[in-house]
């Protein structure tokens, strides 16, 4: 990789790379991932003063369709970093990796083995799944707590995982209600899912679900609109902070909300820490990098937690962090 | 958990889940029993959720906790008006019903996915209020019965009830009804007798479009809360579905509907039983499928559409 300027004076292009991210079927704009990596890509052009569209791009896809279509584009149109985000790119990703040798592909969020111009940036989202379960262990006042998974996948059940030792971590005779909906997109049966859940006594529910999620989120609407504040039930938002998600008015009238802590993948750190090393000539290729808790890849958002589960969180942060605890993930 | 309680969310939920299908499915009935076969009952769905929440957003100040009731009548209005590209393009233009009821299903994701982009910027949007749980007055405070069925539950579920029964009323009680159906059976014979058929089968589309947008802005302000792409998927394919298996009818099509809110909930509420618990997930996953087409097949029989359903009809001058 060729670099112009090294000493970067302000307003001069720092390097020639050209990077593009190619979004899932979500689009750009879905307050998530592909608009996490967007912002991501968007600070590196900035630092390096590139302009949209020569320097930086991305590329929408609408469907499963648009996938290979779009890395042909950008590979026409002089794109050499190319990440894929979301695991429903892996085959496309790694087929456009074989036919483009000499450009370097980043899938995020999944894996793709024994491919020299491939990195693959998987998170740690057991980690943060865990301190999501010290937060809700910490929270629960019927000891009983809530996951919903959209589809059995490795990814999901990495979250299960972290999720079930974090809530064990703190009480060790909680129960765990685990359900999948066999979705990423019926909001109806989240909702149903995570009505049984509330009705069974979980009060705290953590949802892994995409599309799902949003059923779970207007269930708990409106079961705490017709509940008093005090006796509210939680949500813990999952990928971004989605505190904005949980504003309500309880019974009693008050102004309130009922998302918990959320779990959060640094998507744009990951997307800005791979561009760089790309830029300086050290894209690691044929590797999978690992973001967790100590790198900054993942981390939880502490929305509405007291401070004595914001306590519980922080000690249980720093020892993942020390090594002291190790998080399963299958 | 105990009885009562595992029984009132699962007719609780049963409700909610079969509320978008039953009106969705009602509109399939009306327009198929006028001749026109709509597939775009997807479509519609689409656009009507979207069109609801635009309306959410934009009127929330102003109507306060109105806003998602007047927000499922603009996502009529608009169901109305795109259903009626269907409609010309099959009733005035002779186009093949299948084709023009794909491209409604095709465009309407997209279309609103757009226009999302175009007003706020954003590939999906959360709307604040939404249609909360209802309890029924007075049927509430009847011991047992009242905390399984009138508790907690949804307001549009019970409407959408009343919705097809009124719909059976109107399609085999009245003169509306007999001219919509003798234009779906045999659109000749009606021609000669008087019947203006285009403005019938107009009028079957019409109210497949009032009926389906109402269907998807129920599904966005009462179940999902937001648009996206991926807001109406599949639900519009269920409701045909439902239509078929209620035979045409829109009081088979609500027990269909409802019989699959039922299964679903059923299942999901079985994930918390001992013993059904232990079943693996994925058989519980396709249980409201395989028990809604076993008791269907059994005590429904031998569906038949409307003999010209499907069929242009050709005036001849």
């Amino acid at each position: 990789c060729r670099s112009h300027d090294a000493s970067g004076t302000s307003g001069k292009v720092k390097t020639d790379l050209k990077a593009a991210i190619v979004t899932d079927a979500n689009g750009v704009n879905d307050r998530s991932f592909n608009q996490s990596a967007w912002e991501g890509l968007q600070s590196w052009g900035k630092e390096n003063n590139l302009k949209k569209g020569t320097g930086y791009t991305y590329f929408q896809s609408n469907s499963a369709s648009d996938y290979t279509t779009n890395y042909n584009s950008a590979e026409q149109q002089g794109y050499k970093l190319l990440f894929g985000i979301g695991f429903s790119l892996q085959d496309a990703t790694s087929a456009a990796a074989k036919n483009n040798p000499k450009s370097n592909f980043v899938i995020v969020d999944s894996v793709i083995k024994d491919q020299k111009n491939v990195t693959s940036a998987t998170f740690a989202d057991n980690e943060s799944a865990y301190l999501a379960g010290v937060a809700a262990a910490k929270a629960t006042k019927t000891n009983k707590i809530g996951f919903i998974g959209g589809m059995q996948s490795d990814v999901i059940t990495r979250f299960e995982k972290g999720y079930v030792a974090g809530a064990k971590s703190v009480k060790s005779d909680i129960k765990v209600d685990i359900q999948y909906a066999g979705s990423f997109s019926d909001a109806a049966k989240g909702k149903t899912i995570a009505a049984a859940m509330y009705g069974s006594g979980d009060d705290v529910v953590y949802q892994c679900a995409g599309g799902v999620g949003t059923g779970v989120f207007s269930e708990a609407k409106a079961l705490n609109s017709s509940k008093n504040e005090a006796d509210k039930v939680w949500v813990i938002g999952v990928d971004q902070d989605q505190e904005y998600l949980g504003k309500y008015k309880s019974k009693d009238g008050k102004d309130s909300n009922f998302v918990l802590v959320s779990t959060i993948k640094e998507v744009g750190t990951v997307v800005k820490d791979i561009a760089d090393k790309t830029k300086d000539g050290k894209f690691p290729g044929g590797t999978i990098v690992t973001y967790n808790l100590k790198n900054g890849g993942v981390d939880l958002g502490l929305d509405n937690a007291t401070s004595e589960i914001k306590d519980a969180v922080a000690k249980a942060k720093t020892d993942i962090i020390d090594g002291k605890i190790t998080v399963p993930s299958k | 958990m105990n009885v009562v309680n595992t029984l009132q969310i699962i007719v609780a939920n049963m409700l909610i889940y079969s509320t978008p299908l039953i009106f969705t499915s009602i509109g399939g009935v009306f327009s198929e029993r006028g001749g026109i076969v709509n597939v775009g009952l997807e479509g519609i769905m689409t656009i009507g959720a979207f069109s609801s929440v635009v309306f959410n957003l934009t009127t929330a100040g102003m109507f306060g906790s109105m806003t998602p009731w007047l927000s499922i009548l603009f996502g009529a209005l608009i169901g109305a008006l795109f259903s009626s590209l269907h409609a010309v393009a099959t009733v005035n233009l002779r186009a093949d019903h299948i084709v023009s009821g794909t491209v409604l299903n095709l465009m309407a994701p997209a279309l609103g996915v757009f226009l999302l982009q175009v007003f706020y910027q954003q590939g999906q949007i959360n709307i604040n209020e939404q249609i909360g749980y209802w309890n029924v007055p007075l049927l509430s405070n009847i011991p047992v019965i009242g905390k399984i069925f009138f508790t907690q539950t949804s307001l549009p579920g019970f409407l959408a009830i009343v919705v097809a029964i009124l719909a059976w009323y109107v399609l085999f009680k009245t003169r509306f009804g007999l001219r919509l159906r003798s234009v779906g059976e045999n659109p000749q014979a009606a021609d000669t007798l008087g019947i203006n058929v285009y403005a019938y089968r107009w009028a079957g589309v019409l109210l497949s479009g009032v009926l389906g947008g109402v269907g998807g802005a129920i599904y966005a302000q009462a179940i999902s809360g937001n648009f996206s792409v991926s807001t109406i998927a599949g639900q519009g394919f269920i409701s045909l579905a439902a239509m078929i298996f209620g035979k045409w009818n829109p009081i088979g099509a609500m027990l269909s509907s409802l019989l699959f809110g039922l299964f679903t909930s059923l299942a999901v509420v079985g994930g918390q039983i001992p013993g059904i618990k232990e079943i693996p997930s994925s058989f519980l996953q396709m249980a409201p499928y395989v028990f809604t087409i076993i008791v269907l097949a059994l005590f429904l029989g031998k569906a038949i559409a409307p003999k010209a359903d499907g069929v242009n009809y050709i005036k001849s001058k």
